[in-house]
């Protein structure tokens, strides 16, 4: 292990390891505090950015933050990295790398080259010497196209999931749910569920329902039910309409223990839902979840800041080309993220980092009550996000999730940010909705709750 | 013209939302103002907002909740945490007592202590607590019950602090849940036997959530379940996963609640 120094305002700072040089150099947040990790004062913060600036970016291979023999995490990382793909930028320092990935050279096909060669902590060093405009306009250049029945990160389009949850997965909800949603044309990357009990019965129930709804209206959607990945092979091994193999990820392997999962449990998933092939335009067949926070809640962070250990679960993401990944960014609560201004930095990272380890990047933009912060923070991540070139936001009714009791951005949320910024649906959803009258002249969705619709036949069917 | 056509279908669409509201208290149906929520709906979340931002911040008043248990005895104590922007920031400080208030607890053979707990919504403390103090304990004449532990700033696990200090063999906390948007007033009560201070873990503790008539569990099933949950901690030796069989292997969202 090295020792990292700098000299700031006559003060003299010395950093014991990467992984503390890492958490010392990350802005203000509780979680490191809570940690015991984060820097003493606001000048050892800047302090340890300068000498984070002059680490070669080669340097996060010789020194992993987590020793290789103790975590398949870091095993993974180390493993796959392309040192091919590295070549472009190998003999950069982290503030060369900056500068380099905020010029004009580093544009959407040299980013989606240097993909594989990046590692975690990498793009986590960089990110935190980057500014909020710094993380959206590297980001915004960054391309991750992914597709299913849908084509989820093309220019110009914004996807959403459309989260019908009920605390008792009462499937008329859930279906009044789904038709809320699909009237303000939310659906087009997933119609995904966060199931109240992960009872394999009552999964399979809602996974028939969402089938049934995709079939009869030949929605170029899939669906997926949220719960644990070995539920999934169970359920696909009896044959049922699994279309996309969930999990919850994170970036260590003690943390994906807590989650009861092994990269292993996750190759299993994999070559399953591979094997039923159920999408049409594409096979990208596996949605995760991650977040910052979940590693030191499971204490499981190693000494790694939150940020960087976050990063690291996108290494284990990329490893099953995902169609979607989102992180969940203010749900844990404020001992992580504490206020609106901690969770907008957060989601910057967040989306900054998986896009450019290749991953398609979307974002549950959401807060829970006992953290400072309100639907204006909702609509400036939104917009920042929205300008950043995320793929897709989940959205709920109302912004309020009754079964997860929290706050999300809304299906109006995102009507907002496609107007605002020009950006359309995916193109076979967006296909779709005209071809059912939902979009009006000028390509917006039409303000249809009349119950003459086709779609409300679910409505009344429901009613009667 | 958008809105030419929804006035059009006004009517026959209120009748469908509200008929679909009865499976769901989603905010489905709420209509449109270009994009936007109408101003009543958007108001309408505000304040739900407000009632669970209120009820995080409201002050615990230990003295609503004693008048509420005559003739109980009662200890008040604090957590670590001093202040309400500490106690949201650093859960550890929120399950350690501070130092002079365990002192003063007293030591004696209990076989349980209650600790009522401010946790994220004071609200639900002041609303429920007492009873479901009252009605447990009738329910368990035997028992020899330690004075009720007031405390404020506290997170569940303080109550493993609590009991250790004062010797109880079982401490059952009652504390305010995590508001939601459409329930600000939840209580939650957390068995644990023979609890210690940095060995007992979540999964040596059983829970009862929801507490919160009459949308949720009522006195009369809380304190029933509590009680029956206790009888059988005390004959069992252990709560936890042993006690009633809870391996849920949830996803990141429910699993961090």
């Amino acid at each position: 292990m090295s020792t990292y120094t700098s000299t700031l305002g006559g003060h003299h700072y010395r950093f014991d390891s990467l992984a503390r040089l890492l958490a010392a150099a990350s802005p203000e947040r509780s979680g490191d505090r809570l940690a015991g990790l984060a820097a003493e004062s606001a000048q050892a913060r800047v302090a340890a950015r300068w000498a984070l600036a002059e680490v070669p970016l080669a340097r996060f291979l010789a020194e992993p933050v987590i020793p290789y023999e103790d975590d398949d995490v870091t095993r993974l990382i180390v493993d796959t990295h392309d040192a091919l793909a590295f070549a472009p930028v190998a003999r950069m320092t982290v503030g060369e790398f900056r500068e380099w990935l905020l010029t004009d050279a580093a544009d959407a096909a040299s980013l989606a080259a240097l993909a594989p060669g990046l590692t975690p902590e990498m793009v986590a060093a960089v990110s935190k010497l980057m500014g909020n405009a710094d993380l959206v306009a590297v980001a915004r250049k960054a391309r991750v196209v992914t597709a299913f029945r849908s084509t989820v990160g093309l220019p110009g389009r914004l996807a959403t999931r459309l989260q019908p949850n009920h605390p008792t997965d009462d499937p008329a909800g859930v279906a009044a749910a789904v038709l809320d949603g699909l009237l303000l044309g939310s659906g087009d990357a997933v119609i995904g569920i966060n199931p109240a009990t992960d009872s394999p019965k009552a999964v399979r129930e809602l996974l028939e329902l969402l089938d049934g709804v995709i079939r009869r209206y030949a929605i170029p959607t899939q669906s997926c039910v949220l719960c644990h990945v070995t539920t999934s092979v169970d359920l696909m091994e009896r044959g049922a309409p699994v279309d996309l193999v969930f999990q919850s990820v994170a970036g260590t392997q003690a943390a994906n223990a807590s989650f009861g999962v092994t990269l292993g449990l996750l190759d299993e998933a994999y070559d399953a839902v591979r094997a039923l092939d159920r999408g049409t335009v594409g096979h990208n067949a596996m949605y995760f979840e991650t977040g910052q926070g979940s590693a030191l809640s499971a204490d499981a962070h190693h000494g790694v800041d939150q940020q960087t250990v976050e990063a690291r679960a996108y290494a284990v993401a990329r490893r099953y080309d995902p169609l979607l990944v989102n992180t969940v960014v203010g749900f844990i609560g404020p001992e992580y993220l504490y206020d609106g201004r901690q969770i907008l930095r957060a989601a910057l990272e967040d989306h900054f980092c998986g896009k450019l380890l290749g991953l398609p990047m979307g974002l549950d933009i959401c807060y829970t009550n006992h953290a400072d912060a309100d639907d204006d923070d909702i609509a400036t991540m939104l917009t920042m996000l929205g300008v950043a070139g995320a793929s897709f936001v989940i959205c709920t009714p109302g912004g309020d999730d009754i079964m997860l009791n929290y706050q999300s951005a809304s299906y109006h949320d995102a009507l907002y940010l496609r107007e605002v910024l020009g950006l359309r649906p995916a193109p076979e959803f967006e296909e779709w909705l005209g071809r059912i009258g939902l979009l009006d002249e000028g390509g917006a969705i039409r303000d249809v709750t009349g119950t003459g619709h086709p779609l409300t036949a679910i409505g009344r069917e429901l009613a009667a | 013209m958008t809105n030419r056509h929804l006035a059009a279908a006004d009517t026959s669409d209120l009748a469908l939302w509200s008929a679909l509201r009865r499976h769901t208290q989603a905010r489905i149906g709420l209509g449109r103002a270009g994009s936007a929520l109408p101003t009543r709906h958007r108001l309408e979340l505000q304040a739900a907002h407000a009632a669970a931002r209120d009820a995080v911040h409201s002050p615990f008043d230990p003295g609503a909740v004693a008048a509420a248990l005559p003739g109980m005895p009662m200890i008040r104590v604090r957590s670590a945490a001093p202040d309400r922007l500490t106690y949201l920031q650093r859960p550890d400080l929120g399950r350690r007592l501070n130092a002079a208030d365990r002192a003063h607890l007293p030591r004696d053979a209990w076989d349980v202590v209650f600790v009522v707990a401010d946790g994220l919504s004071s609200r639900a403390v002041h609303d429920h607590a007492a009873v479901v103090v009252r009605e447990t304990a009738s329910r368990l004449p035997a028992w020899r019950f330690a004075p009720v532990v007031l405390a404020e700033q506290a997170r569940v696990a303080l109550g493993d602090d609590i009991a250790h200090a004062m010797g109880a063999r079982l401490s059952v906390v009652l504390i305010g849940e995590r508001p939601g948007m459409s329930a600000a007033d939840s209580l939650g009560a957390y068995l644990t036997h023979a609890p210690v201070p940095g060995v007992t873990t979540d999964a040596d503790r059983n829970c009862l959530s929801n507490i919160r008539p009459p949308l949720g569990l009522s006195y009369e099933t809380a304190a029933r379940k509590l009680a029956a949950l206790m009888g059988r901690a005390r004959e069992l030796g252990r709560t936890g996963v042993e006690l009633k069989d809870e391996t849920d292997h949830g996803d990141v969202r429910k699993r961090l609640l």
